[in-house]
């Protein structure tokens, strides 16, 4: 079975392909808090989503990143695709 | 007439000194920044010898979301932005967003950015390659970069012409300011020393491949053998002189006249452009000859590239008719970074009355070039001249006016 990705993971992963902004605590539940607050464009996400391609070995479309406001959200949509059906 | 536009901010990042007062500090003094390369190997290239800017660690002046996404050259620009900003005491987040511009130049783009992303594509696939390379490499990225980052909504745009390209920035900047914009980032900084960006130099034929600092890039002397590329450049704040007395701003100075010009065809046995370019720019700032107080060179360092711009200088000034000098010498040509660095020299010089001097060059008897060699020279300076050529025929010239109320200015201070 594919591994999940977590919060963490992914928080871990935007601060390495994208860097963090100051006056964000990335540490803090920020399930909810939409990527703009977070300071995270398209772009960043787009970067994001093309390191959990490689590391997930999943297939996501450019919409898949963009689309979803969330961390939430976006996990959602990753951890669907990575659980086998 | 139209109005004045005036100089109220520097950011200096010089192979000789990063920020303004250790550039000024080096170069009155005649120190170099000329060295061996250490970014990368240079030992399979015929060029080994470049003027790199030292000491500056990005991470110390940048937000970490900034880094990904930037090239060498932009993570300089926008410290260097920051200091102009801060050295012409403005505040972007207090003024409207569309009175504020950015016109910069480019040479190359973020050469050292695509490197590593072309890496990433033809070593290990396309999935590799980051989002960021969609802007990092392009010529207009630090005008776009300095934008975003300081809120600036107003004209915008870059200019590529080589080493010319630096002042005809600065031009388009004075245009758009005329025109009604209150505050206009300008200048340029170039950085291509990596292997890719180097490779690329290598393919003008003019580089320098001397090992002896002292002996590669010698403009004006017998023994001119090419150039000696560098990084780095200026950002200047440009303003409209009303606007900047109305914030009691303190200025640097004027920008007075510009003059562009294209060469002819080599073969064609017509005079090259630049004595034009050099003669548009007086007629423009309404200055004769006689009263330009020293003219900074564009210096190519190549024998045929000199005796043009001494032909030039002497149909304009007369045999030694103005004091001339090439503090570039110190730094290597820095390409669009080239011409606004010597804008940033002029007004220091200016405002010190000190000719930097020309370093390693013993001035060929019959170009009658009165060159600045050795030593600085002390000499009231009221009116500059700063010339620019770019590969492939581009001239440009910049006439610049001291403040004439800089004597009550306090002295630099960055």
């Amino acid at each position: 079975m594919a591994e999940q990705l977590t919060l963490t993971d992914l928080m871990q992963i935007l601060r390495e392909v994208a860097g963090a902004d100051e006056g964000v605590d990335l540490n803090a539940d920020v399930l909810d808090t939409s990527f703009q607050d977070l300071g995270y464009d398209s772009l960043a996400l787009l970067e994001a989503g093309s390191r959990i391609e490689r590391e997930y070995a999943v297939r996501l479309d450019d919409s898949t990143m963009t689309d979803a406001t969330t961390p939430r959200a976006l996990l959602d949509v990753i951890n669907a695709s990575l659980t086998p059906a | 007439m139209s109005a004045a536009v005036v100089v109220t901010g520097l950011g200096v990042v010089a192979p000789n000194g990063l920020g303004t007062r250790a550039y000024w500090a080096a170069t009155r003094a005649g120190r170099s920044g000329i060295g061996r390369i250490t970014r990368f190997d240079p030992d399979q290239y015929p060029a080994r010898l470049a003027g790199e800017v030292s000491g500056f660690v990005a991470e110390a002046h940048l937000p970490s979301r900034l880094l990904p996404q930037t090239d060498r050259m932009t993570q300089l620009a926008l410290v260097a932005a920051d200091w102009a900003l801060e050295d012409a005491g403005i505040r972007p987040q207090d003024l409207p967003a569309f009175d504020m511009g950015v016109i910069t130049a480019s040479f190359s783009g973020g050469f050292e950015f695509g490197q590593g992303e072309l890496a990433n594509l033809w070593g290990k696939g396309s999935e590799y390659v980051s989002a960021y390379q969609s802007f990092a490499w392009f010529y207009a990225v630090n005008s776009g970069q300095i934008s975003i980052r300081n809120g600036m909504k107003g004209p915008s745009g870059v200019v590529v012409a080589d080493q010319a390209g630096g002042l005809d920035a600065v031009a388009q900047a004075r245009r758009q300011i005329r025109k009604g914009t209150a505050m206009i980032v300008s200048g340029a900084i170039d950085a291509t020393i990596c292997p890719w960006g180097w490779v690329a130099l290598h393919t003008s034929g003019r580089l320098s491949t001397r090992e002896e600092p002292s002996l590669a890039y010698r403009p004006f002397d017998e023994g001119a053998c090419g150039h000696v590329p560098g990084e780095g450049g200026t950002l200047l704040i440009l303003e409209s002189a009303r606007a900047a007395a109305d914030r009691g701003a303190r200025v640097y100075g004027e920008i007075a006249g510009h003059g562009a010009t294209f060469d002819p065809r080599p073969d064609s046995g017509r005079e090259p452009a630049l004595r034009a370019a050099i003669e548009l720019a007086l007629a423009d700032a309404g200055v004769d000859a006689s009263e330009v107080d020293v003219v900074f060179a564009d210096a190519a360092g190549e024998p045929h590239l000199d005796r043009v711009e001494a032909q030039a200088l002497v149909a304009v000034f007369g045999p030694f008719g103005v004091p001339v000098t090439a503090p570039k010498t110190m730094t290597g040509r820095l390409y669009s970074g080239a011409a606004p660095l010597d804008l940033a020299a002029a007004f220091l010089a200016m405002e010190e009355g000190l000719i930097p001097p020309t370093i390693n060059v013993d001035p060929v008897a019959d170009y009658e070039l009165d060159l600045v060699v050795a030593a600085p020279r002390p000499a009231e300076l009221r009116t500059a001249l700063v010339v620019a050529r770019g590969h492939g025929g581009f001239n440009s010239a910049m006439v610049v006016r001291s403040d004439p109320n800089a004597a009550t200015r306090p002295a630099v201070n960055q």
